[in-house]
């Protein structure tokens, strides 16, 4: 007899994405999908919008990591007027989205991910949230919630708000930095940094606890991809798009971002509003999308760069490299790359702010519209996300499309999905524990559906168990 | 200079002020540094009396009044903060959002904005209507502004300043009652109006952020209404007004 397992928490809360399991006749899990059911519509109604408009408008897709879609806007709108923004301009938008990756990280590090880690996948659900751990671990909490406020005020002084900031635009940013800012966020990040170091040393010490889990979170051979640089160095903001295998070798290098579509594909499903984007050089059966599944976001950056550019996050760089075996594939590793992606932001905001070019007042490009189609990038704390634009000669907009860092991870994640299933679920049974280790492995990729639905720690969930004949054996629910 | 006008003895909310014969009930309170909220009212240019915001209740009738486009008479007794009022104004701000497609959050003027402020100042914290949603094309054919008529409220304020500071009337409105929008020449783009003078007033004028200058983002509009009593008062008394005085 075979069962299949909806994982559903469209219920309840925001209504986002559910999850199938599909049983065997043993009751050993067989495939699972990770569906999104929400749609939102952005592509649509951005048609006929101004060019200059579409930062703060796309900036409404999400209110954890604004400032990528700010940022790709921003871009995309620089190519459209095909201007070469101050070089002032590029480092306060580099530092700003540094500001957001510590503030991202942050919080599914400290508000949403420890609580796990620290208390235990078998915890009472009841204190098994950032309240417990605040009861359990104060000074950690504490310090995690500090850190992320840094993080959001760097985007506030720069952008001019926390969320939805209206200070990045087409051409550069809106004002220049005023020395007191400066002297203000260079006093913040001594303690930011301290924190990062603090979180990262105590999640190294609990790796051993968690040689299962390492294992088991989806560990399996992907491709990564990331904006990189010719120096080699880890980037977050420029660049050219590289694709790394499982092993580490370069699978595509030097590829312009306005060609991406040559080497990503999307795939609709029926049963989701989150399309699978995948390798297009490895795909020739539109029905086996997976040979092309590639990983975006801390893990993937981490493989597509040589080095992090800084020098504690360097050796912390080297550490994990030797945890990981080389090129790291378990998606668990998610957690680790994030703490050294924070450690490092906090060396390359100081590096950037130490330089006295960063209170230069010209901040800004302006021009009409020169170009039809531009493609405008950033890495997002959850990967790489695209903007496309096709204007008229207005600037009016006539398509767009958007490649969502989630959307990415999506084969990923239901890989993962699998894997903890297959690892834990054992014929009808569904307890709490095993219910939590499949959404903490979603939760490893940070998607953007977590933060709407673990504002209290928890995913709320409704698994339904079926047999092959469509009749509901088991019901679980939660939240 | 003495002000020589005749006067009369007029209340606001049960406060006596003196009134000068010809002088609209708006302007009187002004003068006095009474508020009466207004939206399509602009000093400088012609009374159009279109978007019932400065409505008064005046003791001897029952009708609502324009403070605008009335003129004090003796012994008026004038009421502008009554539970009626309030609730009248905020009806009328609550069609004007449900009628058009107004995003704060995505808007050029967001926080430079009238209608915001005034529904700010209104207490207006939701729409009870259904929003019409209509479809409106933006206009960006002009060089150096922006059309959008989703933000349009229609108070004429352009068609007003076009007309009769510019006078090349370059701005008209076209079709009737829900139907009714703002047009440039004869329902040509604006880009293609041979009249259009590219001065201006009419984007300094926008009470919201219908009329924007190229290129500007969210929040960065700035509008200049002032300008135009600058202009009236150049023209009317062949003086120029220092900024602060003229506001």
């Amino acid at each position: 007899m075979s069962n299949t397992v909806i994982i559903d928490p469209v219920t309840r809360i925001e209504g986002h994405a559910k999850i199938a399991l599909q049983l065997d006749e043993k009751g050993k899990v067989d495939t699972a999908r990770f569906s999104v059911t929400e749609f939102r519509g952005f592509e649509e109604f951005c048609r006929g919008r101004p060019v200059w408009e579409m930062p703060s408008l796309t900036a409404r897709t999400c209110g954890i990591c604004p400032v990528s879609h700010l940022l790709a806007s921003a871009k995309a709108g620089d190519g459209i007027m095909g201007v070469r923004i101050p070089s002032t301009a590029v480092k306060l938008r580099r530092l700003v989205n540094l500001g957001q990756i510590i503030q991202s990280h942050a919080l599914s590090f400290f508000h949403l991910s420890s609580p796990d880690l620290l208390l235990g996948w078998d915890a009472d659900p009841a204190i098994r949230n950032v309240f417990g751990l605040m009861a359990e671990e104060p000074e950690l909490a504490r310090r995690g919630i500090r850190l992320r406020g840094f993080g959001q005020s760097v985007i506030e002084a720069i952008a001019g708000r926390k969320v939805h900031s209206p200070g990045i635009v087409p051409g550069g940013i809106a004002d220049p930095m005023t020395a007191e800012t400066r002297e203000w966020m260079l006093s913040g990040l001594t303690e930011a940094k301290q924190t990062a170091e603090e979180a990262l040393e105590l999640f190294i010490s609990m790796l051993g606890k968690f040689e299962r889990e390492a294992r088991a979170f989806g560990t399996f051979p992907s491709l990564h991809l990331g904006l990189a640089n010719d120096a080699g160095t880890w980037e977050n903001y420029d660049g050219h798009l590289r694709f790394v295998d499982a092993e580490g070798n370069v699978a595509a290098d030097n590829i312009d971002v306005a060609d991406y579509r040559d080497y990503i594909g999307e795939a609709p499903r029926h049963d989701s509003y989150l399309k699978s984007p995948y390798f297009k050089p490895l795909v020739e059966d539109s029905d086996d999308v997976f040979k092309g599944v590639y990983r975006v976001g801390p893990l993937a950056r981490l493989n597509v760069c040589k080095t992090m550019g800084s020098p504690l996050a360097d050796e912390a760089l080297t550490a994990y490299r030797e945890a990981a075996g080389g090129t790291a594939n378990s998606s668990f590793f998610y957690h680790y790359a994030r703490l050294i992606e924070i450690l490092a932001s906090t060396e390359l905001a100081r590096e950037l702010l130490n330089d006295d070019a960063i209170l230069n007042p010209m901040v800004r490009a302006t021009a009409g519209i020169n170009h039809f189609r531009a493609v405008g990038t950033s890495e997002a704390p959850r990967g790489t996300l695209f903007h496309e634009y096709q204007v008229d000669a207005r600037g009016l907009l006539e398509d767009v499309n958007m490649i969502i860092a989630t959307g990415q991870n999506n084969l990923a994640m239901n890989e993962t999905v699998l894997q903890i299933a297959r690892e834990w679920v054992d014929g009808n049974d569904i307890p709490e524990p095993v219910l939590n280790r499949v959404e903490a492995g979603i939760r490893a990729f940070d998607p953007c559906l977590s933060c709407s639905t673990h504002a209290v720690g928890k995913m709320p969930m409704e698994v339904s168990m079926f047999d092959h004949e469509g009749t509901k054996v088991n019901e679980v629910r939660r939240g | 200079m003495r002000d020589t006008r005749p006067t009369v003895n007029i209340s606001f909310d049960g406060v006596d002020y003196e009134g000068y014969v010809g002088e609209s009930v708006l302007e009187c309170a002004r003068r006095n540094g009474v508020t009466i909220p207004s939206l399509c009212f602009l000093e400088g240019l012609s009374v159009w009396g279109g978007c019932r915001i400065c409505v008064v209740e005046v003791a001897e009738g029952h009708r609502l009044r324009p403070a605008c486009a009335t003129q004090v008479t003796p012994d008026m007794e004038i009421k502008i903060e009554t539970p009626r009022l309030r609730a009248y104004r905020k009806s009328v701000l609550e069609l004007l959002f449900a009628e058009g497609n107004h995003v704060c959050a995505v808007c050029v003027s967001n926080g430079k904005c009238e209608l915001q402020d005034m529904a700010v100042f209104s207490g207006m914290d939701h729409v009870r209507y259904d929003y019409q949603a209509p479809r409106r094309e933006v206009d960006a054919s002009h060089p150096k502004y922006v059309f959008d008529p989703n933000r349009c409220i229609l108070c004429t304020r352009c068609v007003r300043v076009c007309d009769e500071i510019e006078g090349a009337h370059v701005w008209d409105i076209s079709y009737r009652g829900e139907h009714a929008e703002l047009i440039t020449e004869m329902n040509r783009p604006w880009g293609d109006s041979l009249s259009c003078t590219w001065c201006g007033k009419c984007v300094a004028v926008c009470p919201t952020g219908s009329l924007a200058y190229e290129g500007r983002s969210i929040g960065e509009m700035e509008h200049d209404p002032v300008m135009i009593k600058r202009l009236a008062v150049a023209r009317s008394r062949g003086e120029w007004l220092d900024p602060e005085g003229a506001i």
